[in-house]
């Protein structure tokens, strides 16, 4: 079986950008020269490459072709996209070097959400016969799951309150983070409701930026990282498309769940929760309390999506994120989390390790 | 061909940003199952289907999630029903079924195990509560659609009267009667039609923004790329070949040479010029891309690969930082490029 690890990641700061373009190009030339330089690598190097991003995001046809203008294309490269964040664009990328097909391959996602109206353009997502054609923004139905969180008596609004606040405190002092600080419970819970239960603070900023993560088998990745961050499972699943047909709270509990049961303990988790209700949904989902298998880890060292959600790019950031604890020596043991889709549809769970 | 200079400027300008909106039908055919629920809201009735195991959802699966199977039947449900959970919404977005603040609801009509989103019509958050009773509010007009119910009230309340009426659990009214089927002799819905409106605040990038600043001033500005030299106009951005900002702005004569074509004979709405005429793919001298644009002002069929052609611009007062300052292009009746300055651009 063909090992394969993590060796570069980069991102950029998350931010309303009035000088980008929706094409991309202009976040992903940074970070690729960053990673490259941390890597040693350059652009002949990669393999494969694959990207995560949306025409509707965009607002015009085929934009991630313009991306590709930022890796330099010619000669020919080996390139596909997908429709969806840059995390799933790295586990075709795994796919590809699990398959041989590739040695070394680079995942990139990018998203420029504040040129859109995000809201409204998230409802296309959904069931286009019966529920987009009434509208309902994401933050609406997120808070859906958020009142059946509350009055199944699983989370409180204060509680929620308490995973803004925590992670606005952690992503102090993290150059991507959009929004940071510290902030008082009881001023976030005195603001008014954006769609009750939601309150500004219980969901993710809107904001621009890209990610970048490369992967290398076995002997290359020995090479490119001194502390490759080993990737020991990569899985993903997607809950039924109909939000009336699918127990919101279940999403996770027990279905989350790594094929083979829970992911085993980690040391740093970094979840892609554009809801705070969906941070607390996922912690119970994959078991990373104390006394749980997966526990204790610390969450979202980074701030996570809270505090920096770049469409399209945010789910490969935690990714990102998770492994660059593992390169660091932050972690031995790290997961990242991606998620797509309305109420947290699609999950991806990314489990690495260190070794000797 | 060598590239005809005449200055160099790093783009310094702040890039041009403009509203763009994006508007259009999605035309969908519904198939079997949605045809019999979308016909059934046109008359005012909601279906659910029936699964193997009994369960009745609605709306209504085509395929079973769990067994694939299509349903064994489709039942009348509802119509009126109960909130399992919502959320409230102050300020209403465009397109969604009310403009004045509202809820959102998973609603499980009568009769069926699994939910419905639609929106409710309360008044207040304040008359919005789980386990709720609520009951459609049909559209005036209806054409076999979702929105042919405008959306839910709560049951308690008589049909049409002002949001601040009095809820209370035990006056619920009863069931609407039974409306004789509007048109019975209607051809069942087959169809729907979902209009897309989408609103964007568009970035031109920098190197786009130079250029069509430069249109604004009749002229043509590309950029250089500071590792292979190359042209492109417009600008790029982002050299393709070696993903470095292709910041070096060039400035280039409106001549240049044409490299393929295609005559247009098909009319389509929309059309700005009328059929037959030519788009071309136009080096201009000292570019190392062609861009496309019109040929007008000889027969189409005189249009031939290295072709010599000049951009006819638009008077003065109309130009602007858009495309269109350039009108056209047109023959110059200079000789024929020779085919080895264009081959590399075919």
């Amino acid at each position: 079986m063909t090992e394969v690890a993590v060796v570069g990641f980069a991102q950029s700061p998350c931010r309303v950008r009035e000088d980008a373009t929706t094409g991309g190009v202009e976040m992903l030339v940074p970070i690729f020269a960053e990673v490259y330089a941390a890597t040693g690598l350059a652009k002949g190097d990669i393999g494969f490459w694959c990207s995560g991003s949306s025409d509707y995001l965009a607002g015009r046809a085929f934009s991630f072709v313009q991306a590709v203008d930022a890796i330099g294309a010619v000669p020919p490269i080996m390139e596909s996209h997908v429709e969806m964040d840059g995390a799933w664009a790295l586990y075709e990328a795994w796919v590809k070097i699990m398959s041989g097909e590739a040695e070394i391959a680079l995942a990139y996602g990018f998203g420029k959400s504040s040129g859109a109206e995000l809201r409204r353009v998230l409802a296309l997502q959904l069931d286009p016969y019966l529920v987009a054609p009434l509208w309902p923004d994401a933050v609406s139905v997120a808070a859906l799951q958020a009142r059946l969180g509350i009055e199944a008596g699983l989370w409180t609004e204060k509680d929620m309150a308490e995973v803004a606040a925590r992670c606005r405190s952690a992503a102090v002092g993290n150059p991507a983070a959009q929004v940071s600080g510290e902030v008082a419970i009881e001023d976030l819970l005195a603001r008014p409701y954006v769609a009750d239960p939601l309150r500004a603070h219980d969901c993710a900023p809107v904001g621009d930026g890209a990610a970048v993560v490369i992967l290398a088998s076995g002997a290359r990745a020995r090479e490119l990282c001194d502390r490759p961050a080993w990737i020991t499972s990569f899985w993903h699943r997607i809950e039924s498309g109909s939000l009336g047909a699918r127990d919101l709270l279940s999403v996770g509990l027990g279905r989350i769940g790594s094929p083979r049961g829970s992911p085993g303990p980690v040391d740093v988790a970094e979840l892609h929760a554009p809801f705070t209700h969906q941070e607390i949904l996922l912690r119970r989902a994959l078991g990373l309390g104390p006394g749980d298998a997966g526990g204790p880890a610390e969450v979202c060292p980074s701030g996570g999506a809270l505090c920096g959600n770049p469409m399209f790019a945010a789910g490969l950031a935690r990714i990102g994120s998770a492994a660059r604890a593992v390169m660091t020596g932050r972690a031995d043991r790290a997961l990242g989390h991606a998620t797509s889709g309305p109420a947290l549809q699609q999950n991806l769970v990314c489990v690495m390790e260190a070794r000797r | 061909m060598n590239c005809n200079t005449f200055y160099n400027e790093r783009v310094t300008d702040t890039p041009l940003t403009a509203p763009m909106e994006i508007a259009f039908d999605y035309t969908r055919s519904l198939g079997p199952v949605l045809g019999q629920f979308m016909t059934a809201l046109r008359e005012r009735r909601v279906l659910g289907a029936r699964s193997a195991d009994g369960t009745v959802h609605s709306p209504p699966f085509e395929y079973d999630p769990v067994t694939s199977l299509p349903p064994r039947e489709l039942v009348a449900v509802g119509p009126a029903g109960t909130v399992l959970t919502w959320s409230w919404l102050a300020e209403p977005l465009p397109g969604q079924p009310l403009d004045r603040p509202f809820g959102w609801a998973l609603i499980r009509l009568d009769g069926a195990e699994t939910a419905m989103l639609h929106a409710v019509d309360a008044g207040s958050a304040d008359a919005m509560r789980t386990g709720m009773r609520v009951r459609p509010r049909w559209a005036a007009d209806r054409v076999g659609s979702i929105r042919d119910i405008a959306c839910f009230e709560p049951c308690g309340k008589a049909p049409g009267v002002s949001e601040t009426a009095e809820l209370s659990e035990s006056s619920e009214v009863p069931e609407v009667p039974e409306v004789p089927l509007a048109g019975a002799d209607a051809a069942p819905v087959t169809m729907t039609v979902t209009p897309v409106r989408l609103r964007y605040q568009h970035t031109a990038s920098p190197g786009e923004s130079t250029y069509l600043r430069g249109l604004a001033d009749g002229r043509l500005i590309g950029q250089r790329c500071p590792v292979c030299g190359k042209v492109y106009i417009p600008s790029r951005g982002t050299c393709p070949v070696d993903g470095v900002p292709a910041d070096i702005a060039v400035e280039l004569p409106d001549t240049g040479t044409v490299t393929t074509f295609s005559i247009v004979n098909v009319a389509y709405p929309g059309q700005q010029v009328t059929p037959p005429y030519v788009a071309a793919a136009v080096l201009l001298d000292g570019a190392d891309i062609a861009f496309q644009h019109l040929i007008l002002g000889c027969e189409p069929g005189e249009v031939r690969i290295g072709l010599r052609v000049r951009a006819v611009w638009r008077p003065r007062d109309e130009w602007d930082t858009t495309a269109s300052a350039i009108s056209h292009f047109t023959p110059t009746g200079e000789p024929d490029a020779p085919y080895e300055t264009v081959a590399r651009f075919l």
